[in-house]
């Protein structure tokens, strides 16, 4: 062959591969509403900046005929690119080809860009889009799949790693999107389940849909499992690329700093708050007031709305903001709140960003299902992730604080590095009205109207201890400052914690309340 | 997911209520029941291969009721103390989910 042929035959084996599954499994998954592997990559990447490896990769299979069956890619596609100009690993299953089914070469293709991703310290994304594991390849898919999860948990906290579900992802492969730091899903097209509907039916006689037992909307909502949920899978990738601009490459860096913005809040940020406090309001217009240009990037939106978390820039560098919600379930900690909270908390510790706590909660969630479902541990991953926490630590007391969520809430007492306090902040034990009936019971009981000297009491409490001046005259809060000096004060404080250097004692690791 | 209701309800933790929203985990939620010991319930979902026992018959503690399928195990269950069959709401081949009642006792 002259010199010319090599490079045409070169040409001719990549457009045949690149194919995938063929124009007919192409034509189906569209069908679905689904792009296919490589249009999603290049519709995520950067123009011209995807690099493919493996494309001539195939299986070893030789039972149930599988010797006769060539699978372009072994159904899957990794490479390198970048996003807004930043390094990033990536694999796509490509569900053209045998379903996207995961056997032994398609995982080794996968651990191959995951080892490589991790040694580069740059983010990896993972596109799942798979029946599951292949079948005629037996228990070679399940080592597959098992050294997929031991490298996700090797980078975890060290390269931040995204799982974009488009398409389905059950039995055993959900277990590495679950592993990863942060899940896409996309309205009608993600599926997540251990044991879909057909297994269900069998065992239960149960009959759902799948969109019903695993669908975005479930995971966003109900499970937890997704971080953001998308309309489309154009909407998921606009979404991914703004989560890239907030975070670092890995865990030794910072994430890229931004030209300061001022909000575009104009306004008085106390107008935000009712002077009643048994009334709501929304605290993401607190953040918005606070942020860089009003940009704040919600983090598992729909899923325990009652605690707030996400991403906004101060002065142009990335901070984590977690923050009660008054607006839903008063803004209690309960169960799903605190494991969100939690792990959030500790994800900003592991990516060098720093953490505003804003605060507004009457105390954990009463009930017998919360109990039983375990408050005591989900609730003490609260505790546990701000006390580990080492990156610079923030709270503003906006309204209410009471009792364990006084503490829970990056109190002073578990290392918050600044505690400010709006004058109308109420530091307790417990709201006024429960107070005064355990303190002043004897008085209430034997009083002639026992309602009237209720009220005369609560409203004691309240002149004497509803406020922060109490915490304040012991140094628990720093400074009660004006609603209209927070954002200037927070720059100071998150300015001046640059350098901060907290060594706390060697371990191996922490035993969190997982 | 726009279709959220925007009704703000009186919602008590401890001794206040505040006007706030509620999640659908929570409006939806299952309130407390105490078990009652004369209810056998299934602990697992699975089917009904045997019922040992009839309606009226007087069991001893410890006894074969029925043996349920689940996970590819047949479990047996037992009676908890000596007593009487009074209702058997299942029947063999039966698929039932987690909590179903199985058998009342007198």
């Amino acid at each position: 062959m002259s010199l010319k042929k090599h490079i045409l035959d070169l040409r001719k084996r990549r457009e045949k591969v690149q194919l995938g599954g063929g124009e007919k499994a192409i034509e189906k998954q569209m069908a679905m509403g689904k792009m296919t592997a490589r249009s999603r990559i290049l519709a995520l990447l950067d123009n011209e900046s995807f690099t493919e490896y493996d494309l001539f990769v195939e299986h070893e299979a030789r039972d149930f005929g599988m010797d006769k069956k060539q699978l372009h890619g072994d159904g899957v596609i990794i490479g390198t690119g970048t996003i807004y100009g930043a390094p990033v690993c990536i694999f796509a299953q490509d569900f053209t080809v045998a379903g996207g089914s995961l056997g032994l070469m398609h995982a080794r293709k996968i651990t191959k860009i995951m080892d490589h991703a991790l040694k580069m310290r740059v983010p990896l994304i993972g596109i799942n889009d798979s029946g599951g594991a292949r079948i005629q390849e037996g228990v070679n898919s399940l080592a597959g799949y098992g050294e997929i999860f031991y490298r996700n948990t090797i980078a975890s906290g060290v390269i931040p790693q995204i799982s974009v579900i488009l398409g389905p992802c059950a039995g055993g492969a959900v277990y590495s999107p679950a592993l990863t730091d942060f899940v896409f899903v996309v309205d009608q097209i993600s599926k997540m389940f251990i044991t879909g509907p057909s297994v269900i039916k069998t065992v239960l006689g149960e009959e759902i849909s799948m969109e019903e037992l695993g669908g975005a909307r479930v995971h966003a909502e109900i499970t937890g499992n997704a971080h953001f949920f998308a309309g489309s899978e154009m909407e998921c990738f606009e979404q991914i690329k703004k989560l890239i601009t907030f975070i670092p490459w890995n865990n030794t860096q910072k994430a890229r700093a931004f030209p300061p913005k001022e909000p575009k809040f104009k306004g008085n940020i106390e107008d935000i708050i009712p002077a009643d406090p048994k009334q709501p309001y929304d605290v993401r217009d607190v953040i918005k007031a606070i942020v860089d240009d009003s940009d704040f990037f919600e983090i598992q939106e729909f899923f325990a709305p009652n605690i707030v978390i996400g991403f906004g820039r101060m002065n142009g560098q990335t901070t984590g903001f977690v923050a009660n919600q008054p607006l839903v379930l008063a803004g209690v900690l309960d169960c799903d709140s605190s494991d969100k909270a939690a792990r959030f908390i500790r994800y900003c510790n592991a990516f060098n960003i720093p953490i505003i706590t804003l605060e507004d909660m009457p105390g954990y969630l009463p009930g017998v299902d919360q109990e039983h479902a375990g408050v005591i541990r989900h609730g003490a991953k609260v505790l546990y992730a701000y006390s580990e926490a080492t990156v610079p630590k923030i709270t503003v007391i906006l309204r209410k604080a009471y009792g364990g969520g006084y503490i829970a809430m990056n109190s002073r007492h578990l290392g918050a590095d600044f505690m400010f306090a709006w004058p109308m902040a109420e530091i307790a034990v417990m709201g006024p009205e429960g107070a005064a009936n355990i303190i002043f019971k004897k008085e209430i009981e034997e009083a002639e109207d026992p309602d009237a000297m209720r009220e005369v009491k609560v409203q004691e409490y309240i002149e004497r201890f509803a406020n922060p001046y109490v915490a304040a005259a012991k140094g628990y809060i720093d400074s009660v400052i004006e609603p209209s000096e927070t954002r200037h004060l927070l720059l100071h404080a998150i300015e001046v914690s640059s350098n901060k250097n907290d060594q706390r004692p060697y371990k191996k690791h922490g035993i969190p309340p997982f | 997911m726009e279709d959220k209701k925007l009704e703000l309800v009186d919602f008590a933790v401890t001794a206040r209520k505040y006007k706030t929203l509620l999640t659908i985990k929570y409006a939806t939620r299952k309130p407390y029941k105490a078990p009652d010991p004369k209810e056998i319930k299934s602990y697992i979902p699975g089917t009904i291969i045997d019922i040992k026992v009839k309606p009226g018959a007087k069991v001893k503690e410890g006894q074969i009721l029925l043996i349920l399928e689940a996970m590819k195990m047949m479990n047996k269950v037992l009676m908890p103390f000596d007593g009487k069959i009074k209702n058997i709401h299942v029947s063999k081949g039966e698929k039932i989910p987690k909590n179903h009642l199985m058998i009342e006792l007198e």
